[in-house]
């Protein structure tokens, strides 16, 4: 099971994708912006970080790289895409999911391990979680505020398009508290916080069992795996 | 400004009685002579922009160089046996075994963050980060020590807004792991804030990459970001200066920071070394082209010829000075072999970095530069960067000390009952210096990268370095300019062992010290007899230790009119660990826990925070230093983590055993109950002492009951003191010191963690 990471210019998290998809027992395939290849791979992940510095809008310029045509043609096709923060945004730039991101309504950037709610888990990421799984993962951005006008909203709750839903804080004044989105095929999943930032003991968020322990991101990965096996 | 005639070395021979404006670029007429004097000749207008902003006290050190020495001199042979590159180099490289090296240094950026502090912090970031690029390593993690004006002053939540967005812009985007650092207020910080910045990159031993040009006929290539007006003139005179009041604005020579630019640049750097493209590198900072041709070029072979027109320019009208003097964000110089330029130029441009070729290596013993076919600069580059003035500028011992030092809090009278007891702990744990700094880590993104083994509030950092092994390292920053004011020998010795006992706490073994020396101006001998003592004491602390300074900054003329800041001299500890998977965090997590105090406690409140926070007082003297005692508790809870026997250590340090309890049931939200009276009748101290006394070389841990026999039998056998003092207690939700008070963790959360945001503003989620 072969899965791409793309390196935008400004990735970030594209190594801790790389190693999530590792620990998930997958082929992790690094991927670059500006080639128009994608290594035959089975899925893609794009990662967190400043693409182009997010410039002119956050994703806005990595929507048009070379790479992300295929990205939408494969997408179209049915190929598991997913979508991490800056990934997410790059998504929502690119026409693949709905609506837009716009900076905190705090006005700053923030950095917190964050309770989700599983909403929806009738896609390649979601489908090793619990519908309603209540799960922790970090969260970290300062241009995370989901915002759709009125009938996209009513559209993607009406349609049950809404994957993650912040619990118990709303850390960027997102509308209905959304953290994560699917398309309507089911394929391509974004969200603002970092599952690859929790899936390996002692590198995620502190649990009421250990330091450091939680792995919530993990099932995310390893969700894809089979998948793409079933396929 | 297109019609600028540059002033040609001819032009300087044939015409020596020019006027020149050298007062303005920072040099005092003694020096403009001695240029002269080196030259045979007056300078051209390039060379005395490159010897103005080379000898500015930022770049040559000028006033501090003749005690840096001792760094140098006070070395044995057990602090250099890590140590593959000391002081000297862009950043000291210590070996930490299976290959692995790492390099790590603190740089201050304090002058530029008063007057734009945004741009000033993000800068700051930006060029420590890129001179742990330049030896060779990938950057890993980065931390930062801040010094700010009184809480509550109307100016500081501008400073502190700006600073911590300015660090949180640049490195979060740089996808480096902020992982720890201290933040302080104090009125003596008010109109000079310290922003110092520390970063830590990794390398195998191969990779290592000096700062050198040798190979005559080599290429030097200037490459990322092109080089624009912004910051010139910035390090002679935003360092070298201070803020006098009603002087003119001095915003357009603070650099603006793009950290988009600079993490191309890294992962650009990374494939041209891996690439072996590189002979030689340099980063660009203060001084910009004039620092980095000169030091490349005295390191080297002597000799390097330039054609400045070649530098790629953001801003087409800037003239030959501007342009040596720019400090423009994000730029590196590298040397490389001919062959190598096609390989060289692949690299930056699969990564979209701009390069362009200046010159190349000459073992002529000149660096010439060129500009509009004419030479403009025509110096011996040793000149420039190394053989700058060297001033043994006079000290005198601070008139006001002795009357500080006899002001001793002894006067105040001790609390007996629990209430006051209680109501001084909360005080202590709510005073600006002592309350959770979560406003500030908050911005901050320490999961990048996925090593980070330990983070904000633990009292080290810890970075996975090698995922196989888990080889790491774990690093600390510590400064208390209170104790320094007191006195400064001592004070920079406290630094130093607070900061090695915290990394000792995480588990780690210390290795290294980089050290960021912030003082007022070298000019007031009670500032310069300051800093001498501080160093001295500095050095003599890392002798006795057995763990040698690497590299560091210093920064002078920190004050405001003519108030000088507090001492700070802000010592960062490097350690190493076999495998992160034995860290230790600052606070328990199981039920049941015993929790022993390792050490022993006097009565030393002079500098404490007891002192500050509630009795408004800074007079006496600091705590004492015991080097033997610090390095076998650094021992013990070596072994003790090693072994798995000890479950967490809180190091003490400011606030004492009290603050260290309320650390260790913040930190998870597990309660605990303790007991003072044995503290009391061992150590022969009172039982304010016995809370708030700040007595070095000490230690609180959990030890499991299972291994409680273990625990004991390692403390007696390495002769460390050891009481039980406590037991962890999950279900009651609340600290209780026995038979004086108790306070419920809500409460006590609430006290700690309410300063900053009553200031600046809620922390997001409460």
């Amino acid at each position: 099971m072969r899965v791409g990471v793309i390196t935008f210019p400004g990735s970030l998290d594209d190594r801790d994708a790389l190693r999530a998809i590792r620990l998930a027992g997958g082929d992790a395939v690094s991927l670059w912006h500006g080639d128009h290849d994608l290594h035959g791979v089975d899925a893609i992940v794009l990662p967190g970080g400043f693409s182009y510095g997010d410039y002119l809008r956050c994703g806005a310029i990595a929507a048009h790289s070379p790479i992300m045509s295929d990205v939408v043609d494969a997408a179209n096709k049915g190929m598991p895409v997913l979508g991490i923060c800056n990934g997410f945004q790059v998504l929502v730039e690119a026409h693949l999911l709905a609506g837009g991101l716009i900076r905190n309504d705090h006005g700053t950037f923030v950095r917190r391990d964050q309770k989700l709610r599983v909403e929806n888990v009738d896609t390649p990421w979601t489908s090793g979680y619990t519908q309603g799984q209540e799960i922790t993962i970090p969260l970290k951005n300062g241009e995370g505020g989901f915002i759709a006008d009125d009938e996209t909203l009513r559209q993607l709750e009406g349609d049950g398009l809404v994957a993650f839903r912040y619990l118990n804080v709303n850390p960027n004044g997102s509308l209905n508290d959304i953290a994560g989105l699917r398309n309507a095929r089911g394929n391509v999943v974004g969200l603002m916080p970092h599952p690859e930032h929790a899936v390996e003991p002692g590198f995620g968020p502190d649990t009421p069992a250990a330091m450091s322990s939680g792995t919530d991101g993990l099932a995310m990965f390893q969700s894809v795996l089979r998948a793409t096996v079933l396929s | 400004m297109t019609d600028h005639i540059p002033d040609t070395v001819e032009n300087a021979a044939a015409t020596p009685d020019k006027d020149q404006p050298y007062h303005l670029l920072g040099l005092k007429p003694d020096e403009y002579q001695q240029i002269g004097d080196i030259l045979g000749r007056r300078p051209t207008s390039g060379e005395l922009a490159m010897y103005s902003v080379m000898w500015s006290e930022h770049c040559s050190y000028k006033s501090s160089k003749v005690h840096l020495r001792q760094f140098g001199q006070k070395v044995s042979p057990e602090m250099t046996k890590h140590l593959m590159v000391g002081m000297g180099e862009n950043a000291g490289v210590v070996d930490i075994g299976e290959g692995w090296a790492v390099t790590f240094k603190i740089e201050s950026h304090n002058h530029p963050s008063y007057i734009e502090p945004f741009q000033g912090a993000a800068t700051g970031v930006g060029g420590i980060v890129r001179d742990i690029i330049s030896m060779g390593a990938r950057p890993v993690a980065v931390m930062d020590a801040l010094r700010f004006g009184a809480i509550d002053h109307p100016d500081t939540s501008r400073v502190v807004n700006g600073v911590v967005s300015g660090i949180s812009f640049y490195g979060n985007c740089l996808g480096l792991p902020n992982i720890g650092g201290e933040t302080w207020f104090d009125s003596v910080y008010q109109a000079n804030p310290l922003v110092n910045a520390l970063a830590v990159g990794a390398l195998r031993h191969e990779d290592l990459h000096l700062a050198n040009a040798k190979g005559v006929g080599n290429l030097v290539v200037l490459f990322g970001a092109r080089t624009g007006g912004d910051g010139i003139g910035g390090a002679s005179i935003l360092a070298s200066d201070t803020f006098a009041e009603g002087g003119p604005t001095k915003r357009p020579a603070v650099q603006v920071g793009d950290p988009f630019a600079e993490k191309v640049l890294i992962e650009c750097c990374l494939e041209l070394f891996a690439g072996g493209c590189v002979e030689g590198i340099q980063d660009l900072g203060a001084a910009g082209i004039s620092c980095a041709t000169s030091e490349l070029a005295s390191n080297g072979d002597g000799g390097m010829h330039i054609t400045l027109d070649n530098v790629l320019l953001r801003d087409p009208t800037l003239t030959a000075e501007e342009i040596l003097m720019s400090e423009s964000q994000e730029r590196m110089m590298a040397v490389i072999r001919p062959d190598k330029l096609d390989a060289f130029l692949a690299v930056t441009t699969k990564w979209d970095v701009e390069a362009s070729v200046l010159g190349e290596v000459t073992d002529s013993g000149r660096l010439v530069i060129e500009w509009k076919g004419k030479t403009i600069v025509d110096v011996d580059p040793r000149t420039v960067a190394i053989d700058g003035p060297v001033y043994n500028r006079p000290m005198a011992y601070p008139a006001w000390l002795d009357a500080l030092q006899a002001d001793s809090p002894a006067k105040f009278a001790r609390a007996t009952d629990g209430a006051e007891l209680k109501s001084q702990f909360l005080t202590v744990l709510g005073s600006p210096n002592e309350a959770d700094t979560d406003w500030i880590t908050n911005q901050y993104d320490y999961y990048v990268m996925g090593n980070t083994a330990l983070h904000t509030p633990d009292g080290a950092g810890m970075i996975r370095i090698d995922e196989e092994s888990g080889l790491g390292v774990a690093l600390a920053t510590d400064a208390n300019g209170r104790y320094c004011q007191l006195d400064p020998y001592v004070g920079a010795q406290l630094a130093l062992v607070e900061s090695y006992r915290n990394v000792a706490s995480s588990g780690a073994t210390p290795l290294a010290v980089s050290d960021c020396l912030n003082f007022g101006s070298p000019e007031n001998p009670e500032v310069m007899w300051q800093f001498a003592r501080a160093v001295e004491g500095l050095a003599d602390g890392c002798m006795e230790l057995g763990i040698p300074v690497t590299g560091g900054n210093v920064s002078f003329y920190n004050q405001t009119g003519d108030v000088p800041i507090h001492p700070t001299p802000v010592v960062a500890v490097l350690g190493s660990i076999d495998n992160v998977a034995r860290r230790l965090p600052s606070g328990w997590q199981d039920e049941g826990e015993n929790l022993y105090l390792l050490g022993v406690t006097g009565d030393e409140l002079g500098g404490s925070a007891w002192a500050g926070a509630v009795h408004d007082h800074l007079g006496g003297v600091p705590p004492h230093v015991d080097f033997t005692a610090e390095k076998e508790l650094a021992g013990l809870l070596g072994a003790a983590a090693h072994e798995g026997i000890v479950t967490c250590a809180v190091d003490l340090g400011t606030g004492g055993f009290i603050r260290a309890v309320a650390d260790g049931v913040l930190r998870f939200g597990v309660g605990a109950r303790v007991w003072i009276d044995e503290i009391v009748s061992r150590d022969g101290v009172d039982t304010t002492a016995a809370l708030f006394s700040e007595t070095q070389a000490r230690a609180l841990v959990s030890v499991a009951r299972e291994d409680d026999v273990k625990f004991r039998g390692l403390c007696d056998g390495r002769n460390v003191p050891v009481l039980r003092v406590g037991v962890t207690d999950r279900r009651s939700g609340e600290l209780e010191v026995q038979g004086l008070f108790s306070i419920e963790l809500e409460q006590l959360r609430s006290v700690h963690r309410g300063t900053l945001p009553a200031q600046f503003g809620p922390v997001v989620g409460g």
